[in-house]
């Protein structure tokens, strides 16, 4: 492609959009040249989307200038930036489960005319750019890397100028985000600019040309990520001097089992879940078990099953410090020493719209006292949220604010450190750092080892490998509903995770 | 331009204005309907609101009024906060007073000390017996409970109505569809001697207090507010679901077949085909405008109580139809659903055209 212009992209000035009680972006300046894949860096609430919604036109913004190609522009909806040639990528699809990949990309377009030819036109970008996909076959059936395609080849076929992907490959095997870096580099070097955006610095070093840091709503860098370590850009990103975990010592396996799980089968309650199947594993007190596995392949029923919130059939499935707990709820397997942190805050592992001190209660009602004779002791409540809130450097007003009112990292150490306090036998955790910045991640990882290092048993599902690594002792994945035999951290690579994750998936009938 | 921007946090201001403001905006609105209609509005609502208060026994006929609407209004707002929607209660009064009532009338010679305790407790029973198929239907079948709740209310009516026009009429009554009048044993003690002030007048306060106790103070209570507001959260924290849709409908249905008794044996006297006025659906508005809270039901309640007064003085004086109090409460409902909006928005003008560069 060739453009009559010269000149960057897409230039923006001093974006600037204020929310209730929260500047989220302050004087911001981006640009992007043409055939550039650019960075955008920075920790949750630093005020990545917000920007990127101003380009999409999901959000006006209060002050700012635009130039696209050239020419000043206002875009004031996604309709009139995908007119310009804006497309994205959103971290989570918009696809409809039971409709054909054919069907979702039909109705993502405006009118008849352009789904004219749409089959061929999907087959010949898909194979353009190494994005295989098969036009017929239902969604539901598809991965999430698969269903990552549908949306780029959606964007694709409005032949955009600049493709923005938020977080990516964070649902993608390493395999798969490889291909995916391919298909980038190829769009980029054929005129498609990408502002590519990802907590991964590692990828973002191998793939980005240029980088803009944000934090606090402002720039406060703008650099070539590949002359910068890791290290020095996460630096940047927290602005203060990152301290690796200490490094744990290797267990011997000589304590006894806290968790056993013995060939647990569970149905799926969800339509599109997925089953598990012949689950077993022990693990013993002290042991850190890291379960790796690609989102939709049984995390959720595999924590679900172990909070109790689904049942399992036999009692001696699943036992908790020695007591078969199969059949017991949530509130019975909290007596018998398990606690329990789900991967969803709001909602699940809190109530947003009630206090802090409330969603102490809500799993710590069975401990230390709070409820005694039926009735809510307000002032042992409030004093364990003030403890979970000083111990665990929980930002906030105070045990009366709302959930709601926390960044995710916050309200995630709160719900970590609700968890911990109770100091339970067992804990499991399930994507404990999700949508985290970096120093709540490393201050929740940190509160994981301190437990297991007093005896408890830890089990974490993550889709992130790196953190699975760095927390476990041993290691399995989970594919397809089904978990690999757990072996010691030391004695696999990522790229044995990794062949371990895609390929077990794809076979699963 | 007018827009709604989100505040983050709920407004403790508004949470008590809301309901305030959306009572101006029914004054108003009904104004202009009566002045559309041509009378005089500010006369209009004068007779609706405020002179059935002045009357000789103004404060004696709001509270009788009252008592049914807070007992309902107090057992929605704690059925309300867990999600649990239960529209029938009308019919649950109608089984209570059904059951109560024929308890009574089966015994028309027993002593006061055993009888109307007996009458009390098949009342709250036939309620509780109500909500509890509705309740049944919803755990077992996950049937809607708006549906079937609303449905038995029809059902129970016409259950009554079979009563009273057939097994039960009064064989002395000339033909009339009503029972035989309960025996004095039957009625409900008086709190002050002479008038209609019945003990339903005194058990509806407490039952408020008793209810708000039991939402904002205890462990259960708790239990409602998480299923109300995140289910998940309560299948994570390991409260039961289908206990607790089965305790709010048994606690909802049994306050309105309290009710029910209460209104049957404090002031009709016998069973009739008409024994609610559509007691059990204005009881949603009421538990709405006590913003579902047990003590908020209680001024929410004889406000309610008051439309009712008025739409039969302004029937009486101003010759307006009947309707009107349903008109007014109506529109009542709707303002206080739409003023919601302000608990987590705030109202700003905002200029429209181009972002400033």
């Amino acid at each position: 492609m060739t453009h009559p212009l010269p000149g960057p992209l897409l230039q923006m000035t001093g974006m600037t959009k204020q929310y209730p009680g929260c500047l989220a972006n302050d004087a911001v300046n981006l640009t992007v040249e043409r055939n550039q894949i650019h960075a955008l860096l920075g920790e949750n609430g630093a005020g990545k989307s917000t920007l990127v919604k101003m380009i999409y036109g999901v959000t006006r913004p209060d002050a700012g200038t635009v130039i696209w190609d050239g020419a000043k522009v206002t875009i004031a909806n996604p309709h009139q930036a995908q007119r310009l040639g804006i497309g994205m990528v959103f971290q989570h699809f918009s696809l409809f489960e039971t409709l054909t990949v054919a069907e979702n990309i039909a109705l993502g377009l405006g009118s008849a005319a352009e789904r004219v030819g749409l089959r061929e036109r999907i087959l010949r970008i898909s194979t353009e750019y190494g994005l295989p996909l098969e036009p017929d076959r239902v969604v539901h059936d598809l991965s999430v890397g698969e269903r990552q395609r549908i949306e780029i080849v959606r964007c694709l076929l409005q032949n955009p100028k600049l493709l923005i992907m938020d977080e990516p490959t964070s649902v993608l095997t390493p395999n798969e985000a490889q291909a995916l870096f391919g298909t980038l580099r190829r769009l980029a070097a054929e005129g498609c600019s990408i502002l590519y955006i990802s907590h991964k610095l590692e990828e973002v070093r191998a793939l980005c040309s240029v980088a803009t840091i944000m934090r606090q709503g402002r720039n406060v860098a703008s650099c070539r990520p590949a002359e910068k370590t890791v290290r020095e850009l996460a630096e940047i990103m927290i602005a203060a001097d990152l301290s690796t975990p200490t490094p744990r010592p290797a267990r011997v396996g000589t304590a006894r089992p806290r968790l056993v799980l013995d060939r647990l089968t569970v149905r799926s309650p969800h339509q599109f879940g997925t089953d598990l199947k012949d689950i077993s594993l022990s693990v013993a007190g002290g042991e850190i078990l890291g379960i790796a596995g690609i989102a939709g392949n049984g995390q959720n029923e595999l924590m679900d099953a172990l909070s109790g919130e689904i049942l399992a059939g036999r009692p001696e499935t699943i036992w908790l410090d020695g007591q078969p707990a199969g059949h017991l709820g949530p509130r019975e397997r909290r007596l018998a020493g398990g606690c329990f942190i789900p991967e969803e805050r709001n909602g699940h592992g809190a109530v947003t719209t009630m206090t802090l001190a409330e969603n102490a209660l809500l799993s710590g009602f069975g401990q230390g006292g709070l409820v005694r004779f039926g009735l809510i002791d307000v002032g042992r409540t409030v004093a364990f949220a003030e403890r979970i809130i000083s111990r665990f450097d929980v930002r906030t007003s105070g045990a009366q604010a709302e959930a709601r009112s926390l960044s995710g990292g916050n309200l995630q150490k709160f719900l970590v450190g609700r968890e911990v306090l109770q100091d339970p036998g067992v804990l499991i955790i399930n994507q404990p750092t999700w949508g985290v910045d970096a120093g709540a991640a490393l201050a929740i990882h940190e509160a994981i080892m301190a437990l297991a290092r007093q005896g408890a048993a830890v089990l974490v599902i993550s889709q992130d490998l790196d953190e699975v690594f760095v927390l476990a002792d041993q290691v399995a994945v989970i594919a397809g509903g089904r978990l690999s035999a757990p072996v010691p951290t030391g004695s696999v690579t990522v790229e044995d995770m990794g062949r371990l994750m895609g390929g077990a998936a794809h076979a699963e009938v | 331009m007018l827009k709604f921007e989100p505040r983050g946090a709920e407004s403790p201001f508004w949470r008590y204005a809301a309901p305030v403001l959306a009572l101006l905006l029914t004054g108003v609105t009904a104004g202009l309907i009566f002045a559309v209609m041509g009378r005089p509005p500010g006369r209009t609502v004068y007779t609706l609101l405020v002179a059935p208060l002045l009357q000789q026994d103004g404060l004696e006929a709001l509270v009788v009024k009252a008592a049914p609407l807070i007992l309902m209004g107090v057992g929605l707002s704690l059925a309300y906060r867990a999600n649990v929607w239960n529209i029938g209660t009308d019919g649950q009064f109608t089984l209570g007073a059904i059951c109560g009532g024929g308890v009574g009338l089966a015994f028309p010679d027993a002593p006061a000390w055993a009888l109307y305790p007996l009458m009390l407790l098949a009342g709250a029973a036939g309620g509780m017996a109500s909500g509890g198929v509705v309740a049944w239907l919803r755990v077992r079948f996950n049937a809607n409970e708006i549906l079937t709740s609303l449905m038995f209310a029809y059902i129970t009516q016409y259950l009554l109505v079979w009563l009273v026009t057939g097994p039960w009429r009064d064989p002395m009554g000339f033909g009339f569809p009503q029972t035989a009048l309960f025996s004095d044993a039957a009625q409900a003690p008086r709190l002050i001697a002479e008038t209609n002030v019945h003990l339903g007048i005194a058990l509806a306060p407490l039952a408020a207090l008793a209810l708000w106790v039991m939402l904002e103070k205890t462990l259960l209570g708790f239990q409602f507010r998480v299923l109300g507001q995140a289910a998940r959260a309560a299948r994570f924290a390991g409260f039961r679901e289908t206990r607790l849709i089965w305790v709010a409908m048994l606690i909802s249905g049994g306050l309105a077949g309290l009710a029910g008794l209460l209104e049957v044996t404090g002031t009709l006297g016998q069973l009739t085909t008409t024994l609610s006025p559509g007691y059990g659906f204005t009881a949603i508005i009421v538990a709405f405008l006590g913003r579902l809270s047990p003590l908020g039901v209680v001024p929410a309640g004889l406000l309610l109580a008051l439309t009712y007064l008025g739409g039969d003085a302004a029937q009486i004086n101003l010759g307006l139809p009947n309707a009107i109090t349903g008109i007014f409460q109506g529109i009542l409902l709707f303002y206080l659903l739409g003023c919601d909006i302000l608990l987590n928005n705030r109202l700003r003008w905002r200029r429209r055209g181009p972002v400033p560069t």
